[in-house]
């Protein structure tokens, strides 16, 4: 029960700055596609660089696990392009859609109808995929500091001074 | 040029969002992810309307349908920007979104078509690379994984070529 209520909050507390970040609605999602309007580039990339030296200062401390998705080249690298074409076309993503909705955008609620249709296609077509394409190119090493073979204390800073580049980058072109 | 429709610095809005996705490691063990509650959305309808069959499939025994956190996380999305845009006059109840209607028009038809058929294609392709801009996108970067960072790369690529082909022709963009 007690995870449940978790769960709602933390969406709650997302949801909200996910809207007052402006980040939620089509016409920002498909700005960043564009290459015009960066806004969610720039809210994600926040995000995870707090997230990324957050959650590692907190596992080095012994407080937290990680919890590592592997790496499955084939089906990580094909499944994440069809996503993207589909993200071109919808506008919308998995966890952002229910925001747009909240602040009003209707045709949300297609994109969420076309979400769960696609959900169900998959559950059908998993079986003719298990032992094909979810099988490609599987590695034992998940993590980049895994493969470089350093520290992660040296890949952070590296990852963090490259994003505030990017950033400087961003808003010297107005983007 | 970020504040003008008084929404919130990004970085600002971003980094504050970083801190929930820490908290929510701390407190309750959990990361940020959305797609899988899409699996169990459409496997408790499909149980409502014919148990045999959702038993029959593999993929619900993985992905067992129920409530669970990640479910709440998502409705709370929901609530906290309904929350946040109405108490900010930012609510717009809107079926087109401006830069579609610049480029095809005010059809609500026509863009719930597009907008039903990509998600279906985005939804299949998040459930194979397992997973989707939260839990790769964040989540997985955050961790440093390496299915994340390539994910992520998949998304903005297919993306970026999707866009540029609906709106680089002709179009203002």
């Amino acid at each position: 029960m007690d995870t449940l209520v978790y769960g709602l909050v933390t969406g709650i507390f997302f949801g909200f700055f996910l809207q007052k970040g402006r980040v939620v609605r089509y016409d920002k999602q498909v700005g960043a596609l564009l290459l015009k309007d960066m806004t969610i580039l720039k809210f994600m990339l926040t995000t995870i660089i707090v997230g990324m030296v957050g959650i590692h200062l907190l596992h080095d401390m012994g407080l937290v696990r990680f919890r590592v998705i592997p790496l499955t080249f084939g089906p990580n690298l094909i499944g994440g392009l069809l996503f993207g074409v589909g993200w071109g076309f919808v506008g919308y993503c998995p966890g952002t859609v229910g925001g747009a909705l909240g602040e009003g955008r209707w045709d949300a609620l297609w994109a969420i109808l076309g979400m769960l249709a696609g959900a169900a296609l998959y559950a059908e077509a998993f079986p003719l995929l298990r032992d094909n394409v979810l099988t490609w190119g599987r590695f034992e090493v998940r993590t980049l500091p895994q493969l470089l073979g350093l520290s992660h204390w040296v890949v952070i800073p590296v990852f963090v001074v490259g994003i505030i580049y990017l950033f400087k980058w961003f808003e010297k072109k107005n983007l | 040029m970020q504040t003008e429709d008084k929404g919130w610095n990004p970085y600002v809005a971003g980094a504050l969002s970083g801190l929930v996705l820490v908290l929510s490691v701390v407190i309750a063990g959990q990361l940020f992810g959305s797609a899988t509650s899409y699996v169990r959305t459409v496997g408790m309808i499909e149980y409502a309307i014919d148990p045999d069959r959702v038993e029959e499939l593999e993929y619900f025994r993985r992905v067992v349908p129920k409530i669970d956190w990640q479910w709440m996380f998502v409705v709370g999305i929901f609530l906290g920007s309904l929350v946040s845009s109405l108490t900010s006059n930012s609510f717009k109840a809107q079926a087109v979104p401006d830069l579609w209607k610049g480029r095809f028009g005010a059809d609500p038809m026509k863009r719930g078509v597009v907008a039903f058929l990509g998600g279906i294609v985005a939804m299949f392709g998040a459930r194979m690379a397992s997973g989707c801009p939260s839990g790769h996108g964040l989540s997985g970067v955050s961790q440093l994984a390496l299915s994340g960072l390539l994910a992520m790369t998949g998304f903005f690529i297919g993306g970026i070529v999707v866009a540029q082909l609906l709106y680089r022709q002709g179009g203002k963009g």
